[in-house]
């Protein structure tokens, strides 16, 4: 067993016990031993002066992309899981649009196996609801769950069918386990590239309306009270989302959902000059579903940050606007960002920023971590929020650089990062180097 | 010297007033030059000026070609129309071919907003837009304010109305920016699944019939209704189209004031416009087409000044990429 | 560098007698009016044979057609100067061949606006003679072109500037030689 570590002299947020503190943290056989101000460092511990940092849970991911098997020119499961500790993750959930899709408990072992190979952060394979992704025959959640998967989700692709949706939702009940669901009306958002409104007129692009993520968040509602079922929306993008969402909260519906940090932070202004970085779905929207994303986070009517991280080769996005795929990079900019934006911003305190991007996806997505609790694995992160660093994605541990955030500064970063009481992340001993 | 229009041109959007007004005014001794028995001067002789069309389209290719020759440009016409290959690589591609050759000038016709803009942004020789997917025509554009200032004298308080297709219409996007800047009145017309989000903030006034928009404009601007639309379920069917929006015989004789009639061609004759007016005394739209090469030599001729220095500055940092 | 001196060269009663001068000679280069077709380059060459046609007019009753001639299409040198930016009017009457054209212009100079009339004149028509008539001849050619009439030959170094002032768009008749201007 490794020596007992000593984090001493850092700020200590955990919101799973509303905490926050000045305190140390002692690790010990892979797990939190104690918290506490003034702990004394046990025979043979190391002591890590961690003295002007968060010293917070890690931060938990419920929704990336990590492209393998299929796609490892653009991201494996061990390239993304050094991005997420880089970026303060300790845990990420993989969705299963990969080639040949997770549907299967062959398809999510391999994840779970190459993940601990991989070491770093901690991947939760998540299957796909239906059989290929076709929305047609669901798969086979027993075994998937079995195999290691935490949730289900088409997620790349909308649940078009109702049908399909609701049987989900009730199948999935017997595992207790989410269905997420990517919000999309087929056929209105068909062949839209950005969101449709101003910017889209003058740029001559077809723009997907709020109303086809709406429709569909409107359905899965009623649908999951219908069914009872555990029902979690992926990358609410718009007011009227927001709206649906806060009415069905206060009917005390069993929905959660999640927003991406660039959803928090930039609109479809983004998207001028034709920037396929800035191309994603569901696409940015406008400054007051920006403002109403934000109140709903801080309000909890949205309950997590995730960074949707969508890795494309560089030659993917080098294309029209129209020829280019959705989606961005996001693990080692989600926390940066939410951070300058959010907490910066005003918008959140940090507490509470940790709250939506630690302890509330561990919770709904049923993992451990996501607290400092003594006894709890000890994944832990200790973040720097007072340097700023400019977003350079050449030094990205993602094989992919698709960011619009590229040349940004941005306050707050990673400065160490344990899973399971291993550092795998250690910013200012990689500076040394 | 800096460059009258920079290195390309995209789209009337970023050009201001007075560069707008500077292209029609180098228009009008071109003019002269078609009239000549010898069509030719030599003002970009050992230019090399390559034609992109990815996307056919006769007209225009034609107009431009003529124009480059009756600049003694050298000219290459190059008709990519979307094969098996992916569109974005093929233009990525075909930039870096282009510029290994060492060429001066592109025009280029793509199916994808932006891909002039793309282009431009990677190759040093100038690019000119002959029509992005929905984004910009910007000489169609140009020549249709020739073609109302030879006609009526002025663009300024001018109220000209664009009737049909909006949402779909390069033509339309590249004259309200146009008409907009030069302080004509713009109104658009059709049918309102045909309408882009947001038009009325470009500053234009959207009209529900094209009744109204014939007792209210000097000039109707009559766009193509591309038959795919139908097929989409834009519209119900092309004829009653023609019922509802078509600008007929009768309809313009209720007209209030002289009303000049423009189209950007192809027509669809019976279906946006009536074959009498099409050929009609309010027609302008053979006027168009005769102004079309005298605008492009135009453009042409003030983007080949003063290039040299403007390339490294257009480069910018989007063209450097990563590896 | 000192100050531009600037010297009148030719005052309006010394341009009337230079342009009461080109007038006879041009009669006697083209033997009459019969084919006799005056060509201006834009802009001053313009005002210029409009003059000695209206001179010609009164001694031989007969107002003999005139041109305009922008060269700028036809210049060497857009690649350095880069497109003027408005272009001015070229104008002839009708097919030049057979006819005997007598380009004027206000200064003759390097000879390359010259080079570029000829050839610009080439493309309408085939002369049976060009001549060349110009008000000043400064000297320092950079072509083989000299001019058939003049009517003042100046001495001027690279530095200097001819201004050809004109009635009709300058108020007054005027040529000023201008030292050190650094054209």
């Amino acid at each position: 067993m490794a020596a007992p570590l000593l984090l001493k002299g850092g700020r200590v947020v955990d919101p799973s016990r509303d905490l926050d503190e000045a305190a140390d943290v002692l690790i010990q056989d892979g797990r939190i031993a104690a918290v506490g101000p003034g702990l004394g460092a046990p025979d043979g511990a190391t002591v890590r002066d961690v003295r002007g940092t968060v010293v917070a849970p890690g931060l938990v991911d419920v929704h990336v992309h990590l492209r393998e098997p299929g796609n490892e020119d653009e991201e494996t499961i061990a390239t993304g899981a050094r991005a997420a500790v880089a970026g303060g993750f300790t845990a990420v959930c993989a969705m299963p649009n990969t080639d040949p899709v997770t549907d299967n408990q062959a398809a999510v072992g391999f994840i779970v196996r190459q993940s601990l190979r991989a070491g770093f952060a901690r991947v939760y394979p998540i299957g796909a609801i239906s059989v290929g992704q076709r929305g047609q025959q669901l798969a086979e959640f027993g075994e998937m769950v079995g195999a290691g998967a935490v949730a289900v989700s088409d997620d790349g692709q909308p649940v078009a069918s109702s049908h399909l949706m609701r049987t989900a939702l009730e199948y999935a009940r017997t595992f207790d386990i989410p269905v997420a669901d990517h919000c999309e009306e087929p056929s209105l958002s068909a062949g839209g590239v950005m969101h449709e409104g101003l910017v889209a007129t003058k740029l001559g692009l077809k723009g997907i309306p709020a109303a086809a993520e709406e429709i569909m968040v409107a359905r899965d509602i009623l649908l999951g009270e219908l069914t009872g079922g555990r029902l979690h929306l992926c990358h609410l993008s718009t007011r009227g989302s927001v709206e649906l969402m806060r009415r069905a909260k206060e009917r005390g519906l069993r929905v959660t959902a999640e927003v991406t940090p660039h959803h928090l932070s930039l609109t479809e202004a983004a998207c001028e000059r034709y920037d396929t970085h800035a191309k994603m779905n569901p696409p940015l929207r406008e400054a007051a579903d920006v403002a109403a994303l934000r109140q709903a986070l801080q309000e909890g009517v949205i309950d997590c940050v995730a960074s949707d991280h969508a890795p494309h080769a560089y030659d993917e996005k080098e294309a029209a606007f129209d020829d280019a795929p959705f989606g961005i990079v996001g693990l080692e900019t989600a926390f940066g960002v939410a951070y300058t934006e959010l907490v910066q911003g005003g918008a959140l305190t940090l507490p509470q920023l940790i709250l939506r991007m630690s302890t509330v996806p561990a919770r709904v997505f049923g993992l451990p971590g996501g607290t400092l609790q003594p006894g709890a694995p000890a994944d832990v992160v200790a973040l720097d929020v007072t340097a700023g660093w400019c977003v350079d994605a050449a030094r990205f541990h993602s094989k992919s650089r698709n960011t619009p955030f590229a040349g940004r500064s941005l306050t707050g970063r990673a400065a160490l990062t344990l899973v399971a009481g291993e550092i795998v992340h250690d910013a200012p001993a990689a500076a040394q180097a | 010297m800096t460059a009258a229009l920079g290195k390309d041109l995209i789209g009337l959007e970023r050009l201001s007033p007075d560069q707008i007004r500077l292209i029609l005014d180098t228009a009008e001794p071109f003019k002269e030059v078609s009239e000549r028995v010898i069509k030719k001067v030599p003002a970009l002789r050992g230019k090399t000026i390559v034609n992109l069309f990815f996307e056919s389209s006769t007209r225009t290719r034609i107009s431009f070609e003529f124009a480059e020759k009756r600049l003694s440009a050298d000219t290459v016409n190059v008709a990519a129309t979307g094969s098996a290959v992916q569109k974005g690589e093929t233009l990525v591609d075909t930039a870096k071919n282009l510029e290994a050759m060492r060429i001066d000038m592109v025009v280029i016709r793509h199916a994808s907003s932006g891909a002039a803009q793309f282009l431009g942004d990677r190759i040093r020789s100038n690019v000119v837009n002959a029509g992005d997917g929905k984004h910009e025509h910007p000489t169609q554009a140009l020549l249709d304010l020739l073609t109302i200032r030879d006609k009526l004298g002025r663009i300024e308080g001018v109220k000209v109305c664009l009737v049909g297709d909006i949402l779909h219409s390069r033509v339309a996007r590249s004259n309200i920016w146009g008409l907009t800047k030069l302080g004509a009145q713009v109104a658009v017309c059709g049918p309102h699944s045909l309408m882009p989000r947001g038009i009325a903030d470009l500053g234009v006034t959207v009209l529900r019939r094209v009744e109204e928009a014939i007792e209210w404009a000097d000039v109707l601007n009559v766009l193509r209704l591309q038959l795919e639309r139908m097929e989409a379920g834009f519209i119900p069917s092309l004829r009653e189209y023609y019922r509802v929006f078509g600008v007929t015989v009768e309809r313009l004789a209720k007209a209030p004031r002289a009303l000049t009639v423009m189209h950007p061609g192809p027509m669809n004759r019976g279906v946006e416009i009536d074959s009498r007016v099409a050929d009609g005394p309010h027609s302008v739209i053979l006027d168009q087409v005769t102004n079309g090469v005298a605008v492009r030599m135009a453009v042409l001729y003030l983007l080949a000044g003063g290039r040299p220095e403007l390339a490294d500055a257009a480069k910018g940092p989007a063209a450097g990429g990563t590896d | 560098m000192s100050r531009p001196e600037r010297t009148t060269i030719l005052d309006a009663r010394a341009v009337s007698r230079a342009l009461q001068h080109m007038a006879v000679a041009v009669l006697e280069l083209a033997h009459g009016t019969d084919d006799l077709v005056l060509i201006g380059i834009q802009r001053r060459g313009v005002e210029l044979a409009e003059r000695i046609a209206k001179l010609i007019e009164q001694q031989e009753g007969v107002l003999v057609p005139r041109g305009a001639l922008d060269i700028t299409l036809y210049r060497d040198d857009l690649q350095t100067v880069g497109p003027k930016p408005v272009i001015g009017e070229t104008r002839l009457p009708g097919d030049l061949t057979g006819k005997h054209a007598v380009v004027v212009d206000d200064v003759l100079y390097t000879g390359r606006t010259v080079r570029a009339a000829l050839d610009e004149l080439a493309d309408f028509g085939r002369p049976k003679r060009i001549s060349l008539c110009v008000l000043v001849d400064r000297g320092g050619r950079e072509l083989p072109i000299q001019a058939d009439i003049v009517g003042k030959v100046v001495k001027t170094g690279p530095g200097d500037r001819v201004d050809v002032m004109v009635q009709e768009l300058d108020g007054k008749d005027q040529v000023d030689l201008v030292r050190g201007a650094r054209q």
